[in-house]
């Protein structure tokens, strides 16, 4: 073998060839090694190759430029138009600080060994080293919160099961990653399995657990076949089984099965309607047992806070927003990827100078932040830092840091009639300002489409969203009404078209 | 194929019965009840009902809220368009809508020969390349009219 050369396998790889890429290297004299996703997409298929100089990368490849870049010499790293040097040196990269991200992309997601060798299990064996309270102080003490967007302090979540008296507990992965514009836990469950075991390892250390379960969204095939092999693997190695272990489960369509709560009843085999609460999980959660419920992003934070300690973590960050989000980059940018990074970088400065503006060329127009309950900003609003406190206080949420940009194409009143019609599609049903008032929002929104009554209209919608924000039993219904309302504010003039023959 | 004679009722006993033992069974069994037979066959929702000891009625309501379940067999292969923001800014409404006339279908349609189902999906995390989709499972990303009609012309 001359060398060795890393190519991703992430899905989003694939879906722009890397497969075919891959089998174009089939003749050459060559190690290939399949990795999850650096995530910078308008790069990939990144392909690495190993010199004595580190890794170097080339990209966007396609199958068709393999005989070119064999001949270019890049086995060893020769000059290329598509060599873009080492990868850590890419400014996108360059400027992230990966903790939960630390290997993906690098390592072979399936090779506990590769995860060894980059720092894994470092987190695990100090755990056990500090014993269940102390871990649980350690995690409280890096100021982590829920990455899934309600930014609950994950070590207050924990200590408040691990007190919870019951006979079994149970430690729960949200891998039903349904917002748009989302794709970390895709990334994660592809390209670093392990990193969400020693997590959740971690976490039923502290808590007590014996079995943990992860709920994955039937939507990631992909992620879903790595995780069950990383299981499998983690079995055999003896990091599962000895008095813990860990189930995947795959969800089956709904949005409304990332909400917490109803997530538990559908992994009790239930429709997914969302529990009042309290009870709260931690007290009475899956089974009737007490539960602790973490975002994948959580759960995967973990292990680095415990290696590194909690005041590494605590160091980065901005306000009451500790440690590090990945931000994930989509839409219509011109270098949409994965960002992970410290809280308190600007709206502005995470769509235009990391994400360089549109693909499209055009202006941006809006920004919507957080998935479909999130709300859509101007660029007036671009100084906002990323911060789960700045986002709540403009009637918004960071969400699981999904960031999807618009162009000045876009038609803000058709983006609010379409997050309640989402909803109307999505709602579990159980409560009736969800149930109801969106597809009553959806009937009021074509009518100020259609230029009818605008005005009394206009007032009838903010007074439903303000029923549903407030009379609603979860987020989905509650939180639909950011999008709504932030167009209806910020993009006013597009609830004002004139209405056009075509339309009428 | 006609759903009665994709139905095999031992072949469903057997899947329900591997199943059942496991905690909160209900969407395992219904998932490899679909992926068997392409769908989740009328017949077979009283057998998982029995199975798990909890009303037709109350089974019933599980299949039925959860969007992933079908009630007919697909066509041969099922194309997923992206529906969500990421991909809408990216002109997946644009797509979807060239798709359904091309095909001569709404969503969840089968073309009259049975060769393609076209279902939407509310997010694949593929939002970094919209807009993005899924024929058989294989992800596709950076779609426009052109690829899809690529796609569907090799789907017989």
């Amino acid at each position: 073998m001359t060398g060795r050369l890393y190519i991703p396998r992430d899905a989003a790889a694939l879906a722009l060839g890397a497969d075919a890429v891959a089998a174009a290297f089939a003749g050459a004299d060559v190690e290939i090694v399949r990795t999850g996703s650096r995530g910078l997409f308008w790069l990939e298929p990144m392909i690495e190759v190993a010199t004595p100089a580190g890794r170097i990368a080339y990209g966007p490849v396609t199958a068709a430029d393999v005989p070119g870049l064999l001949a270019a010499g890049m086995l060893t790293g020769g000059a290329h138009a598509l060599r873009l040097g080492r990868p850590e040196e890419i400014p996108f990269l360059a400027r992230q600080t990966r903790l939960a991200f630390a290997r993906c992309g690098i390592v072979d997601p399936l090779s506990i060994e590769d995860y060894r060798a980059h720092g894994g299990l470092k987190g695990l064996a100090r755990a056990r080293e500090l014993g269940p309270a102390a871990t649980i102080e350690e995690v409280t003490q890096s100021g982590l919160r829920g990455r899934g967007g309600a930014g609950f302090p994950t070590g207050i979540k924990w200590k408040t099961t691990a007190d919870a008296p019951g006979h079994r507990k149970y430690i729960v992965c949200n891998a039903d990653e349904g917002d748009s514009g989302t794709y970390a836990d895709r990334m994660l469950m592809e390209g670093d399995p392990f990193g969400l075991i020693e997590g959740m390892a971690i976490a039923g250390l502290a808590i007590g657990a014996s079995k943990g379960y992860v709920y994955t969204r039937s939507e990631y095939p992909h992620a879903i076949a790595t995780f069950d092999a990383a299981l499998k693997i983690a079995r055999r190695e003896g990091l599962l089984g000895d008095g813990f272990d860990i189930e995947q489960r795959v969800g089956a369509g709904a949005y409304v099965c990332g909400e917490e709560t109803s997530l538990l009843e559908s992994l009790e085999g239930k429709r997914g309607q969302v529990r009042a609460k309290p009870p709260l999980p931690a007290h009475h959660g899956l089974f009737g047992m007490p539960t602790a419920i973490n975002n994948l992003i959580s759960l995967a934070s973990v292990p680095s806070i415990l290696a590194d300690g909690a005041a590494a973590y605590k160091d980065i960050g901005y306000g009451r927003s500790r440690g590090t989000m990945p931000i994930q980059l989509a839409g219509n940018l011109k270098y949409p990827g994965l960002f992970e990074a410290g809280f308190g970088l600007t709206l502005g400065e995470i769509v235009n100078d990391i994400g360089g503006g549109t693909a499209t060329g055009r202006p941006i127009r809006a920004v919507q932040v957080g998935g479909p309950l999130g709300a859509y900003f101007p660029p007036s609003l671009f100084d906002t830092p990323f911060d789960y406190e700045a986002f709540t206080a403009l009637n918004g949420l960071i969400g699981h840091g999904g960031v999807v940009v618009f162009d000045d194409t876009v038609d803000m009143a058709h983006q609010a009639r379409f997050a309640l019609e989402f909803c109307s599609i999505e709602s579990c049903g159980k409560c009736t300002p969800c149930r109801i008032g969106s597809v009553r929002g959806v009937e009021v929104i074509d009518k100020i489409m259609a230029g009818t009554n605008v005005d009394a209209n206009l007032a009838l919608l903010t007074d439903l969203c303000h029923t549903m924000k407030f009379g609603s039993l979860c987020a989905l219904g509650g939180f639909v009404t950011f999008p709504v309302m932030s167009a209806l504010i910020h993009f006013a003039e597009d609830f004002r078209r004139p209405v056009t023959q075509a339309a009428a | 194929m006609a759903e009665d004679e994709l139905w095999n009722r031992q072949r469903a006993a057997d899947i329900i019965a591997a199943e059942a033992g496991r905690e909160g069974a209900a969407l395992p069994i219904l998932h490899a009840l679909q992926a068997e037979f392409g769908f989740v066959p009328r017949d077979a929702v009283p057998m998982i009902a029995a199975a798990l000891n909890i009303t037709r009625a109350e089974m019933h309501g599980i299949v039925t809220f959860y969007h992933d379940f079908r009630e007919h067999p697909p066509g041969r292969h099922v194309l997923r368009l992206c529906r969500a923001e990421a991909c809408q800014s990216m002109g997946a409404e644009a797509l979807a809508a060239h798709t359904c006339a091309r095909l001569g279908v709404d969503w969840h349609g089968t073309t009259p020969d049975g060769a393609v189902t076209l279902e939407p999906v509310f997010c694949l995390g593929l939002c970094a390349i919209g807009p993005a989709g899924m024929m058989d499972g294989r992800p596709l990303g950076r779609l426009d009219a052109t690829r899809v009609d690529a796609e569907l012309a090799a789907a017989t």
